[in-house]
């Protein structure tokens, strides 16, 4: 017999909230990358204002965590949940801050022509947006092995961020007329390589939630 | 014998010894089993919370250490309970000395109606201490040690049912301590106090585990979360009889518990 219904019912509710502020932060990296390939300036400023919702929402969730340990002293698995939501909403907000650091190097790049068609960046980004949203369905799950599997995938996001890097680089030596552009391109890169280590922080603090213990599961080589 | 538990609060309790014990403890009211087959060791300098639901058999393991359960009429235990490694089964035990070593503190405040030196020398001289100025030694180091002296130094001499409900609490601690006591047994000690006087008790637990064994039965999660080292939990199977579902370091037990009873229980999916 579930005996707290209230205060289960508000859990919950935290919970979509963090999925929502998810979707919030997928939405902001997909259309930085797009606004990348398009070289579309409007759509990379709508990414930037649009990252004070998500910081916004990061502060409401919170909130609500904070009230709930305060009047309802949560304990075992529902602490512990409580604990992983207010890592993972950093963890989020700070992908949207990497998503709003593309969106403003698009704004920089503007019109200028580009030095390469895309190829390596926009690999990172699915690989990192498709971590982004199992780590959320793992987090749904309560699903700790797959975390762990996916907290794995981060090595492939190095390599291609290594590849982007070595490109750019014989860009560079090879013309450094292009070494302002290229370097824009390694900043997206950057973006892109950290919002994927941000990946596996969710990843493991789901571990957390499920099994009660903290490790660090994988270490970036960046 | 060592608990295998580094106990909770970041303490580092030097005298890990286990003081007390139950080994396979069935007990009965009757045809009544109240308890069954609960084995745990409770260590020595540190504060042990017993918690579970109404009629789980909390207040009646508690009872087991000091041989309360003897005046209730019809009452049996099966099992071995120890203190320091000597069982106190055995009939020919004295449990006048035994509750001397094993004092009590109630739900309830039950200071004698009588001043508030009697009530702390009252021990003493039952025991055969009779020296006035033994005795004021021995009220004050206990009041002190009760965190009462100062509120009540200058009215040494008035009614103890005149102090509040959390003084008396704290007085009724003080007349367990007046007898040098080992291990003090708390049943429900805040249950009748306001947050403020059940703050101060809770603090006063803290001091006391320095130097004693403390064992306290509590509906209250938060405060056995808040005041315990090691946590018991205890719940009924179908016929009523109390078990012993989870034992562990209180910083296990309520951020991650083993069993799933437990976390039902502490996260409020059955009560």
């Amino acid at each position: 017999m579930e005996i707290r219904t209230t205060y289960h019912k508000k859990l919950r509710e935290i919970q979509d909230d963090v999925l929502a502020m998810g979707n919030m932060v997928d939405k902001a990296l997909s259309r930085a990358m797009e606004a990348l390939k398009k070289r579309d300036v409007a759509t990379a400023k709508q990414v930037i204002l649009n990252d004070l919702k998500i910081n916004e929402k990061r502060f409401n969730i919170e909130e609500k965590c904070i009230q709930l340990i305060a009047t309802q002293q949560p304990m075992a698995s529902d602490l512990r949940n409580i604990i992983c939501v207010l890592n993972i909403v950093t963890d989020l907000e700070r992908i949207g801050d990497h998503a709003e650091g593309i969106g403003k190097i698009v704004v920089m790049i503007g019109d200028e022509p580009p030095l390469k068609p895309l190829i390596d960046l926009p690999r990172m980004a699915d690989k990192t947006l498709g971590m982004l949203r199992r780590s959320l369905d793992t987090f749904t799950n309560r699903d700790a092995d797959a975390a762990r599997e996916i907290i794995a995938e981060d090595d492939a996001v190095d390599s291609l961020y290594e590849q982007v890097f070595h490109d750019l680089l014989i860009f560079m030596a090879e013309d450094p007329r292009t070494i302002t552009r290229a370097t824009r391109l390694l900043w997206v890169a950057h973006n892109l390589e950290r919002s994927a280590d941000r990946v596996t922080n969710i990843c493991e603090r789901v571990v957390f939630c499920v099994t009660g213990k903290m490790q660090e599961i994988g270490t970036s080589k960046y | 014998m060592s608990v295998n538990y580094a106990l909770s609060n970041n303490r580092k309790v030097q005298h890990n010894n286990v003081k007390l014990k139950t080994e396979g403890v069935n007990l009965f009211y009757g045809t009544f089993q109240a308890l069954r087959n609960i084995t745990l060791g409770i260590p020595q300098r540190a504060i042990t919370a017993v918690i579970g639901p109404s009629g789980c058999g909390k207040s009646s393991f508690l009872r087991l250490f000091n041989r309360m359960n003897d005046l209730i009429a019809g009452a049996r235990v099966e099992g071995h309970v120890t203190i320091d490694g000597v069982s106190i089964c055995e009939k020919d035990i004295d449990v006048v000395e035994l509750r001397k070593r094993v004092g009590m503190v109630f739900q309830k405040p039950n200071p004698f109606p009588m001043s508030v030196f009697e009530n702390v020398a009252f021990g003493p001289r039952r025991h055969g201490r009779n020296n006035h100025r033994e005795l004021e030694g021995i009220a004050e180091r206990s009041l002190r040690h009760a965190a009462l002296w100062d509120e009540v130094k200058d009215k040494l001499e008035q009614s103890a049912l005149a102090l509040s409900g959390g003084q008396q609490q704290r007085l009724c601690i003080a007349r367990v301590l007046a007898v040098e006591p080992e291990v003090i047994l708390m049943d429900e000690p805040c249950s009748a106090l306001d947050p403020v006087a059940t703050l101060k008790i809770e603090d006063l637990m803290r001091s006391l585990a320095e130097d004693y064994t403390i064992v306290i039965v509590t509906h209250n999660m938060q405060q056995a979360a808040r005041v315990s080292d090691m946590a018991a939990f205890l719940m009924m199977e179908e016929d009523r009889a109390g078990v012993l579902v989870e034992y562990g370091p209180t910083s296990q037990l309520f951020t991650n518990p083993r069993d799933k009873r437990t976390e039902d229980y502490i996260t409020g999916r059955f009560g």
